[in-house]
């Protein structure tokens, strides 16, 4: 647009200046902004690593606990973290993907619904601490589970639940209309359309929300002590695989365990110094299982969304 | 309205359809010829869609909607609409192409098997050489013979439109139902749709909703003139297009309004 005459072209550009000056002060504020985040974290991240990187060896991770911190190692800890976490997806997983599809595709939008929905997306905030009282009350002294791989299992799965569901709705709703209307149309149930279509299409966003709800899981601390972990366990649940027929055994579920979130916390909390490196060790170890969760994360959302360009 | 001596596929009698307590089509009488293309017209919101839906039933997905008359689906009389009527035999029996091309995230092939395989079709050699008709009949077949196991989002719009087509033709549609099938494509990709519509009416029975009267006017033999939730017209497109009986679709096809 031409100035009119009576406004000065000088008059402009003096305002453009001043506008891009602002622009670039926001520039400066935010790029301020986003390197104390990333500093801190990142001397967080070193800080863990030259304190604990001498202690990572095949020692470490094929040790027990030990009076001896040269000694000790997280055998128990990995070990415990790996079946509570198979016991957390294998709760969390099958009951959030059907919630999810029943609330999206079958559920009648009604207040009941609406209700449930509401409540989910509360449930996501609920301190995780709670979700440790209810399952104490729930799962060790009525349903009498004991303080066990199934108990820690149970809970966390409790507790990604909302998240499963959430991420299952997210990525059904962002499948188009027109995709279940050309299979219905084609004369399919409403069954065959969830199982050939809304399954498969929304594999990636449910795989997505189950590793992020995953590695939320891996390092929750406060449910886990609540339920009765225990902090010093010098031996392995029983292997869930035995040499003589049917082959597998289930009692390693109600066997006592300890996670590595509570193996650091027991380490952190002794005096000698010596401990304290082993903590930072096994941090390492958390915060790559972490990565690398979130790594697969970002793989399988890559991998399923190339097929998928709605 | 029209005296029409050739067979009839359906007889839509004294329908009326209501969104809630919007009642969208009023008193709606229209024969559908067999073997014929039955072309609706009119402007936006006047109920053409809404009316094609009622065809496969697709309103039963929603909350809220209600049918009120027949729609008889010759030879056996059956009315499509009736409540006790499973939708789902409906839509077996009667195809639709929709206005945005919507193929499955699937390959080429797994698109046009689909609809059988929902009929519980497992036999593959079957399944091939159906797909493979239908394709021909779609005018695909030439295209993607050699890309059968490609995904079907690599196809070009128009192509996707023909795989759609070719898709509701699988299954042996006794009627097929298009809505607005070239809104979203370009010139020489309508034309080759309307191409094929004119060819596919030898096969099955045709009704088609557009926005664009020539196209109308190219490939129905019928036409109603729907405004307001209403059939206005109804007869042969040539007369429909030369000598239109009513004054509102005489202003509606000269452009004097929608």
């Amino acid at each position: 647009m031409m100035p009119k005459e009576d406004q000065n072209i000088y008059f402009i550009r003096e305002r453009i200046s001043r506008n891009k000056l602002r622009d670039h002060l926001f520039a400066i504020i935010g790029l301020l902004a986003t390197l104390i985040g990333f500093v801190l974290l990142f001397t967080l991240i070193i800080d863990l690593l030259i304190d604990g990187f001498p202690r990572l060896g095949w020692q470490f991770f094929t040790s027990y606990p030990s009076r001896f911190p040269e000694k000790a190692g997280i055998l128990s800890a990995w070990v415990g973290t790996t079946l509570v976490m198979i016991v957390t997806a294998a709760t969390a997983v099958p009951l959030g993907i059907a919630t999810g599809i029943y609330l999206e595709e079958y559920g009648k939008k009604n207040w009941l619904t609406h209700l449930i929905e509401i409540n989910m997306n509360n449930l996501a905030g609920v301190p995780s601490i709670i979700y440790g009282l209810l399952a104490l009350g729930l799962f060790v002294y009525f349903f009498r589970f004991g303080e066990s791989i199934l108990t820690g299992g149970l809970t966390l799965g409790l507790l990604i639940l909302p998240m499963v569901v959430i991420a299952t709705r997210e990525s059904i709703r962002a499948i188009p209309n027109s995709i279940r209307e050309a299979s219905y149309a084609l004369g399919a149930t409403k069954w065959q359309t969830v199982k050939d279509h809304i399954i498969p299409y929304s594999t990636g966003g449910i795989l997505t929300g189950i590793i992020i709800g995953l590695s939320r899981a891996i390092g929750e601390t406060a449910p886990i002590i609540t339920v009765g972990a225990l902090t010093f366990i010098a031996f392995l649940p029983t292997p869930p695989i035995t040499s003589e027929f049917p082959f597998l055994s289930f009692r390693w579920l109600s066997d006592p365990f300890t996670v590595m979130p509570i193996q650091m916390f027991n380490w952190i909390s002794r005096p000698q110094h010596a401990f304290h490196l082993n903590a930072a060790a096994a941090g390492i170890v958390l915060l790559f299982m972490t990565l690398l969760m979130n790594g697969l994360a970002i793989y399988l959302r890559y991998r399923f969304r190339r097929k998928i360009k709605w | 309205m029209v005296n029409i001596s050739e067979s009839l596929k359906a007889q839509v009698k004294d329908l009326n359809f209501y969104y809630n307590d919007y009642q969208a089509l009023k008193n709606i009488q229209l024969p559908i010829t067999e073997n014929r293309i039955t072309a609706l017209i009119g402007p936006s919101g006047c109920g053409k869609t809404t009316y094609l839906r009622c065809f496969n039933r697709m309103h039963d997905l929603y909350p809220g909607n209600r049918y009120e008359g027949e729609i008889i689906l010759y030879p056996d009389g059956l009315n499509i609409i009736e409540p006790k009527v499973d939708p789902i035999e409906v839509r077996m029996r009667i195809s639709m192409v929709f206005q945005k091309p919507n193929p499955f995230p699937k390959t080429v092939f797994e698109n046009v098997a689909y609809g059988l395989r929902v009929r519980g079709e497992t036999r593959k050699s079957l399944l091939e050489e159906k797909v493979e008709n239908a394709l021909k009949q779609a005018a695909l077949w030439e295209e993607v013979k050699d890309r059968l196991h490609d995904l079907a989002f690599n196809l070009s719009g128009g192509q996707q439109q023909r795989l759609c087509i070719a898709r509701a033709l699988a299954t042996g549609p006794e009627i097929l139902l298009f809505d607005e099938p070239t809104s979203a494509l370009d010139p020489t990709a309508t034309s080759k749709i309307e191409e094929l519509i004119i060819q596919l009416k030898k096969e099955v029975t045709i009704i088609i909703v557009t926005h664009n009267m020539q196209q109308a006017a190219r490939v129905s033999d019928y036409t109603a003139f729907m405004y307001l939730g209403e059939i206005i017209e109804f007869d042969k497109t040539d007369k429909v297009f030369t000598h239109p009986s009513q004054k509102l679709t005489e202003d509606y096809i000269t452009g004097r309004f929608g």
